[in-house]
């Protein structure tokens, strides 16, 4: 028998048959919806054991999104920050390129595997929340792939905010669904996709865009999500012979996170490292719930959460829309309490530092979630000694962020 | 017999259904809210669920998620709430005082805390909206350990292959959410309302009360032939919502129409 605090053998056995994540997870939604998610449940699982749906989805990764991507060796950024540390010290860098990706961002290999699940489960229509619009643009993607109709809920802040994503979206032939509800952003609008859902469960799935909600949602997107992990293991093995030292990932929901992390839970010697939004700071306006937050109930999972003493949820800010959510993954507060991964809070300044040091020292725009990760890398690197490596998740491309960051720099387009 | 039971047994035996009122705590705000619970006592409702507001109402229409933020704007904390039920208490020692809402704000504090609250401020039963059976361990427990019931709800989506896990546990009465969808305009077919209700009362003794989408006397008045109870919220937030602290005899005279309708014909024309 095992005592409350002894881990299970593997950390990769997660959830329990009832979706928890150690205390995390569940599945707390109205009942209209239960009947539905036990089923996709069921479908999952046999989509999983059945080799025709793995063979599908590896070749619309390989054929469509463009995988593997490649695990990229930052030497420019490496010796930078080698030559600012101590001597002997400053890890090896390695991006890992999910910005290469079609669509920009590691958001598609979640939403291929959902509209696979979708089509089994005979629904033709599909809906989807969107804070930055990644999630959106993606999902509206595989919807024109896949011949499906598109419904995606925006906060109408963001629609505000993110006018090139909205515009991509109705060229992809989705229908954009201003929120005006509540804050007008990401949390509103996966409360209207909650509720759309809720009153069309007969013909319609949510493609939920990160590794949260209800099970078995956090379960099948960090499954989905996996194949960063998979291949940046196989790439790293052949690259330098051995497994990295650490990882290091920005943390939204956590899906692109969790899919870097999870092939590596059970080896030991891989740090991990999960990247916060800390806004203005922990004490000002923030997202990391996880620093910041208390455990609760929203979205239909037990989670951390940004709320005050009553339970009410209190707004997240981040200057990354991607990042701007007051929740997070289960698993990853269940791996935070358990210590296998650090979690990291970066502040909306040092993101945008790191934005422009990346792009000019190896000529990649990151993504303003991924540029949270690469300035925590800064921190960190020159901390370690020299023959260590650290992998960065870089989780989008900044083509989508130039007019925030052309703001918060008070420079003129 | 519990306040519940009573109530049930009494409208029973004067051949009716009850009529289940909601409102949002603290609409407009917390001082207003006293006089309109007693407006729907006086307007003729036997049960009174008394919402909890919460920042984000999913299983919410635009009547009541409007009504949450009006009640969250105005500076409603849970403590009002539980002064409010207690002080309900006081004025109505037979009416049944359900709460209703969402998870978070009920266990924030754990669930013994708001089990105790619960208890001390007379409340009879609580309706979590994202606490399905699946989850019963996180609030159900407490609650019946307190002697306060903990109502489950069945949906049109709750097929004869769960209606066993959603009854098992139940107590109070069921209700059955007769729309799949939200609070607010969206209605069911009285066709498909009568089929659900043959089945659950098939399926359990609880007394079955109906909501969701119920708006007119008409509709209240149809259900009730059915059904052991009625439940309207959303016509009745609309009318708070557009009268404010004044609403408490607009909240009464519509209320009236819909206990009146309520009535078995033999006394309606007695009367
Ligand atoms: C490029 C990018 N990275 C990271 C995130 C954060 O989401 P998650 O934590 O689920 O990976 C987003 C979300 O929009 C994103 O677009």
């Amino acid at each position: 028998m095992t005592d409350t605090i002894s881990l299970p053998n593997s950390l990769r056995s997660q959830p329990d048959a009832n979706g928890h994540f150690g205390a995390f997870g569940g599945r707390y939604v109205a009942e209209t919806l239960m009947p539905l998610i036990i089923e996709l449940e069921r479908v999952y699982k046999e989509a999983k054991a059945d080799p025709a749906f793995d063979a599908e989805f590896a070749e619309l990764l390989r054929s469509y999104v463009g995988r593997p991507n490649p695990l990229y060796y930052a030497g420019r950024l490496t010796e930078a920050l080698r030559a600012k540390a101590a001597p002997g010290k400053g890890a090896k860098i390695y991006l890992k390129r999910e910005e290469l990706n079609h669509t920009g961002a590691h958001k598609i290999n979640n939403c291929i595997g959902q509209a696979l699940l979708a089509r089994r489960m005979g629904k033709k229509k599909v809906i989807a929340e969107t804070g930055a619009g990644q999630h959106g643009v993606a999902t509206a993607t595989v919807a024109a792939l896949f011949g499906m109709e598109c419904k995606i809920f925006m906060g109408a802040k963001d629609v505000e905010r993110q006018k090139p994503n909205v515009f991509r979206m109705k060229l992809l032939g989705a229908e954009v669904i201003p929120v005006h509800s509540g804050s007008a952003t990401l949390k509103d609008s996966m409360n209207d996709a909650l509720r759309y859902w809720v009153s069309n469960v007969h013909d319609t799935f949510y493609i939920i865009g990160t590794a949260a909600g209800p099970h078995p949602y956090p379960e099948l997107v960090r499954d989905f999500q996996s194949i960063i992990g998979k291949e940046t293991r196989a790439q790293m093995l052949e690259a330098e012979g051995r497994l990295p030292d650490m990882l290091i990932a920005p943390v939204g929901g956590g899906s692109n996170a969790i899919g870097l992390f999870h092939p590596f839970l059970d080896d030991p010697e891989v740090a991990m490292i999960g990247v916060e939004a800390a806004g203005e700071g922990l004490d000002k306006k923030h997202a990391a719930s996880l620093a910041g937050g208390a455990s609760g109930i929203l979205h239909g999972n037990r989670t951390y959460l940004l709320q005050d003493e009553d339970g009410q949820i209190t707004e997240a800010h981040s200057i990354s829309a991607g990042l701007d959510y007051p929740g997070i993954g289960p698993e990853h507060s269940w791996l935070h309490e358990i210590g296998r991964v650090k979690y990291m809070p970066i502040k909306d300044e040092e993101a945008l530092e790191s934005f422009q040091t990346l792009s000019k020292l190896e000529g990649i725009i990151p993504a303003l979630e991924s540029a949270h990760a690469v300035a925590a890398a800064e921190q960190i690197a020159p901390t370690l000694d020299a023959d260590k490596i650290i992998v960065i998740n870089l989780s989008g491309r900044g083509d989508k962020d130039i007019f925030t960051v052309a703001d918060a720099l008070g420079a003129e387009m | 017999m519990d306040r519940l039971a009573s109530r049930f047994a009494a409208c029973k035996a004067q051949g009716r259904a009850a009529l289940i009122t909601f409102v949002t705590g603290g609409d407009p705000d917390v001082a207003a809210t006293p006089a309109i619970l007693d407006a729907l006592v006086a307007g003729g409702a036997d049960i009174i669920e008394l919402g909890m507001p919460f920042t984000d109402p999913m299983a919410d229409g635009p009547a009541i998620e409007l009504a949450n933020l009006r009640s969250l704007g105005s500076g409603t904390k849970t403590t009002h709430i539980f002064a409010i039920a207690t002080d309900f208490r006081a004025r109505h020692p037979d009416t049944p005082l359900i709460l209703m809402g969402y998870a978070n704000p009920m266990l924030v504090r754990g669930s013994g805390w708001f089990a105790d609250q619960c208890k001390a401020a007379g409340v009879d039963g609580v309706i979590c909206v994202d606490i399905p059976p699946e989850e019963d361990g996180e609030l159900g427990p407490t609650l019946r350990a307190a002697g306060v019931h903990l109502v489950r709800l069945a949906t049109p989506t709750t097929d004869a292959a769960r209606l066993p896990a959603v009854l098992n546990g139940a107590s109070g009465f069921l209700y059955h959410v007769s729309v799949a969808g939200i609070t607010g305009k969206q209605q069911a077919a009285q066709a498909s309302i009568e089929l659900a209700v043959e089945k659950l009362k098939a399926a359990t003794d609880l007394p079955i009360a109906v909501g969701f989408g119920v708006r007119t006397p008409e509709q209240a008045a149809a259900i009730g032939r059915i059904a052991d109870g009625v439940v309207v919220g959303s016509a009745i937030v609309d009318i708070v919502g557009s009268h404010g602290d004044a609403a408490a005899p607009f909240v009464q005279h519509f209320v009236a129409s819909l206990s009146g309708a309520l009535l078995p014909r033999t006394q309606e024309t007695a009367a």
